[in-house]
Formats: C-alpha cells, structure tokens, sequence
C-alpha cells in the first residue's frame, strides 16, 4: 500500500529524471545532482522493495514438483540462514565441491528443494516488464538480508584461491573485434564513457563501490537489475558473445570482483540511473 | 592450442616476460590458459557475436598479460611492429574525407554488440573517450582530448598519415593501447576512415575550431 504509493511518484520522478539525463547540455554534475535528488525523494523507500517482498515469498513458498520450500536452502552460513549470506558469496560448497555465487546455488537449490530440472531453475536470470524473473526477485530478498553486514568473501579453500585467480585472468582479457577487456573501461581513476562514471575495479575503493550496490533498481529500466545483469551487459559493450548464466567465467569473474570489495559495508539494494 | 599460443608469446619476449615478474611467470600463463579454456566452456554465442570473438590474436593475448602496466620497451616494439605491417593506406592515396560524416561517425555508438545485427550502421564511437568538437560536451574521458588536434600539430601530409595510421591501428604507435583498431579490426570502411580523419584534419571541421 505504502509501496503502491511512492511506486507511482517513483515513475513519475523516473521519467523526469531519464529525461533530465537524455537531455542536450546536461552535464555530469547535473546529471549526479538529478540522482542525488531522486535518492532523496525515495529516502524512506527503494522500488527494490517490490522484488525483495516477492522474493521472500518465493523463498517461503512451497513450490517445484517436490512441493518443498527454498527455506532449507544453504547459502553458505548453514541451512535456512540468509542473514549476511551474500556479503560472503561466492565461496566453496564441500556438498558439490565447487565454488558458487549467489545465482549458481540458488539455481542449485532449485533443483535439490523444488526438484527442478537444471534448465528449468536457470531459465530466466533477467526479468523484463512484462516476463518478470524469479532469479531476480530471489536476489533482491537475499542481498536485501546482507544490507549493513561487511563483505567478507572467503578465500582460504584451494578452489576459491583458484576462482578469484582466474576472475583476475578473465578481467584483463582483451579480445573480441574491438580489442576490450573489462581493464578497458575500469582500470583508470576517474575516467568517465560519454558522462557515465567508470569505476576502478582495480582497486579496492573501486570495486568496493561498485560491488556493494549492487543489485540495484535502474530508474531508466524500471527494473531490479542484479550484480550479474551488469556484467552481462558490460560483456555486451564489450562485443564479446554472452556471458552464460551461472557459468565457471561468472562464477570466477564474480569470485575476483566480490573478493576485492571485502572490507566495505554492503548497501544494496540500491537505486541507480 | 591456446596454451601453445601463449607459452610461445612469452618464449618469443622471454625477457620482458620474466621481467614482469607473476605476470610474467610459468605458473601465470597456466592460469591464463586455464582461464581460456573456461571463458570458451562458458560463453554462448549470441546473434552476430559468436564464439571465436574469443580466439585471441597475438596483440591480444600478448597485452592481455600486461594488464594496465605499460609492456616492455622490447615487447612494445614488436607489437607496434608487427600492427604498422597491418596498416593500410587509402586506395586513392587520400587521407581526408568528409568531416560531417565523420562528425556522426564519431557520435555513432552502435555496432558490433550483441544486440546489433549484420545492418546496424557502426559507427567509431570516438566521444566515447574522447573530446572532439567543444559543442559537444557529452564526451569520455579515456583517451585524451582531440580538440584543436590538427591546430595544434599542423595540417601538413605528415599529420594526415600519422591520424590515418592512428585511427587505422592505434597499437602501430602506441603498443597496447586501449583505442580499437578501426581499420586493422574491418571496424570501419576505408570511406569512414577517411570521414573521421576529416574531422580530425579539415580546417573547417569544429574539432579545429
Ligand atoms: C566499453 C566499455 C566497458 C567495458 C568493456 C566494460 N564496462 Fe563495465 N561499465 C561501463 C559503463 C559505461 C558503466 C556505467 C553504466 C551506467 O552508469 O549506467 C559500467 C558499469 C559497470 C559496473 C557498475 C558500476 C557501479 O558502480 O554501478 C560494474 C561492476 C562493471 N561495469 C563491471 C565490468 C566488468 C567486470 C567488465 C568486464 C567483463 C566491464 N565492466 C566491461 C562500460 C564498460
Ligand atoms: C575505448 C576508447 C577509445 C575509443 C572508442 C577511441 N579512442 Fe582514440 N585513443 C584512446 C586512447 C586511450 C588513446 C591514447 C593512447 C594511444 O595513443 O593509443 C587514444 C589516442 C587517439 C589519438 C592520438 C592522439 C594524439 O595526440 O596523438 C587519436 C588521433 C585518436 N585516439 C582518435 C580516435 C578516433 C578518431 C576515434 C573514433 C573513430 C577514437 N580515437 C576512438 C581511446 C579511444
């Protein structure tokens, strides 16, 4: 009801603002002050909110041809606790002897809980408007749980050592026709695509502001758009092919860029552009 | 065949690979390789953009290793070599075309992505890193800024043929560089080669205004 609310002022602030952005003249400072404002007018609520109610139901709700709940879901901390869980992902499972993120193992528990078949608990990782995606509204709850908690990504295991080492590899790979890498666009201070700030992802600062918020609901979209939504469309920028759900390079890259954001608070669900 | 590949980028540059230290070592072009192979397990060709967009040539495989450092001055003069080998000069010995076209060309972002197809019009994307003209004050700050670029370095044949090779192929002049080879890579056609070298030299083009 609340949320019905400033959903609607949301939309109409987030038209203004995207048109504020598009237009001719509007410089960076300008365009941040169009942000700054809009966080402001949303201060005491995020559209976020939307995905992060449903996901919680989802969470809860038996489901799947085993009619079971994701609530003995473990993320990491043990089964059912979601508490912080995100702030300390991806890391090992001994159960499947590899390392996950967040999407990987709840597509795993998709299958193992719910009795799902793999396709089916990876087939939609990116909603639209009018196809919205379970992936994400399940993000949004579990992220929302780690708000406030410090990101602390375990590296003591042989094989999460392995995955941030070869996320560091895929990070500065450069190929595709245009010769990109994502060093390309994130290893500088201060550099900026048209008026889009590029963050350093070098370094700790850089990836730490990037990575806590992260998912986020995109004004321009309309959308709660997860951590994973943004490397894929950077990998689109890229000119690379697409990047695949849940993937070894998604888990690896993702293992590099969350390790690097240890230490910060983690923000998200955020609101952006 | 990757690890080939790799293993012999480094043998061929074997001092400046052992120079760089971890990036440089036996153990790191393991895990190099290895990250390949997992990078080809885990991609999905989509649209225009398949799968061996990730088959790497030896420019970038060999600058991949050096991540934001500069290469070696040995390894840096092999690869400026091997891409001015790769440059072209125009058919009609004509640098300069029309800076107007070029004007949108550099404004033109699309292209080559995913989500383009075969009939996309592809465009150079120059603001994205770059200040051009002062009316437009939407520009990236990658690269450095172009503004009064032929004011400043002369309208001469010389400077023509150093933007043509520029734009042609950046690494032929600066090895690694973080521009896209627009001509080397089929980027842009000869005709939008010579439109944004236009803009880049013609008196009249607001990049020299
Ligand atoms: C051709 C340019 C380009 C490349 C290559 C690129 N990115 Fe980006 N990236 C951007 C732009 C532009 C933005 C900002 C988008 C915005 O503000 O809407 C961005 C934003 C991001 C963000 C979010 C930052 C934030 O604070 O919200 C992350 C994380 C990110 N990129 C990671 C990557 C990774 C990882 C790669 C490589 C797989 C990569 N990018 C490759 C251009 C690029
Ligand atoms: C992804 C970023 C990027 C894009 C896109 C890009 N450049 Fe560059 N450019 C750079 C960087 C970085 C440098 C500096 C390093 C170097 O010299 O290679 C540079 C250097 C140059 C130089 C040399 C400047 C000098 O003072 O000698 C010219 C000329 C140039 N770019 C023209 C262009 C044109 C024209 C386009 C579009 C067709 C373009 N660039 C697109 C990143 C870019």
């Amino acid at each position: 009801m609340r949320i019905r609310a400033w959903y609607a002022g949301a939309i109409a602030l987030a038209a203004g603002m995207v048109a504020a952005t598009a237009a001719v003249g509007q410089d960076a400072a300008s365009t941040a002050q169009e942000i700054e404002k809009y966080r402001q007018a949303l201060q005491d609520g995020n559209p976020a909110e939307l995905w992060e109610a449903r996901g919680e139901g989802l969470w809860k709700k038996p489901a799947g041809p085993k009619n079971a709940s994701l609530e003995k879901c473990d993320l990491g901390l043990g089964p059912g606790v979601v508490k912080g869980a995100y702030a300390q992902l991806p890391r090992y499972f001994a159960d499947v002897d590899r390392v996950m993120d967040l999407e990987t193992r709840l597509a795993h528990c998709r299958v193992t809980l719910h009795g799902l078949t793999p396709a089916q608990a990876t087939a939609r990782p990116f909603g639209s408007p009018d196809n919205r995606s379970d992936n994400d509204a399940l993000v949004a709850w579990v992220t929302s749980e780690s708000k406030g908690a410090t990101m602390n990504v375990p590296s003591a295991h042989a094989k999460e050592k392995e995955a941030f080492a070869l996320g560091e590899k895929i990070f500065y790979f450069r190929g595709g026709p245009y010769d990109f890498s994502c060093a390309t666009c994130h290893a500088a201070d201060n550099t900026r695509i048209r008026l889009q700030d590029l963050p350093n992802l070098t370094k700790q600062a850089g990836a730490q502001l990037a990575y806590t918020t992260w998912p986020a609901y995109r004004v321009s979209q309309g959308e709660l758009r997860t951590f994973q939504w943004r490397l894929n469309d950077c990998f689109r920028q890229q000119r690379f092919p697409e990047l695949g759900f849940a993937s070894d390079a998604s888990i690896a890259l993702t293992a590099f860029l969350a390790r690097n954001a240890n230490g910060a608070e983690f923000k998200a669900p955020t609101i952006k552009r | 065949m990757h690890k080939t590949l790799i293993a012999a980028a480094c043998a061929a540059v074997l001092a400046g690979c052992a120079g760089t230290g971890p990036s440089g070592s036996a153990s790191d072009a393991a895990v190099r390789a290895k990250a390949v192979e997992t990078m080809k397990t885990s991609f999905k060709e989509r649209g225009i953009a398949k799968l061996d967009r990730l088959d790497q040539d030896e420019t970038q495989s060999v600058c991949s290793q050096y991540s934001t450092a500069a290469p070696p001055k040995e390894v840096a003069e092999r690869i400026e070599k091997a891409n001015m080998a790769l440059v072209k000069p125009p058919s009609d010995g004509k640098y300069l075309g029309d800076w107007k076209r070029g004007e949108q060309i550099a404004q033109r972002g699309t292209g080559f992505q995913y989500s383009d197809t075969r009939e996309t019009p592809v465009g150079g994307n120059c603001y994205a890193c770059h200040e051009l003209s002062k009316a437009e004050i939407s520009y990236g700050t990658i690269g450095p800024s172009l503004h009064n670029f032929a004011k400043i370095r002369g309208y001469g044949p010389d400077i023509q043929k150093y933007a043509w090779g520029k734009v042609y192929n950046a690494h032929a002049y600066t090895a690694c560089s973080f521009m896209p080879r627009f001509g080397a890579q089929g980027i842009l056609s000869e005709q939008q080669l010579k439109d944004v070298v236009a803009l880049l030299m013609d008196p009249e083009s607001p990049v020299n205004k």
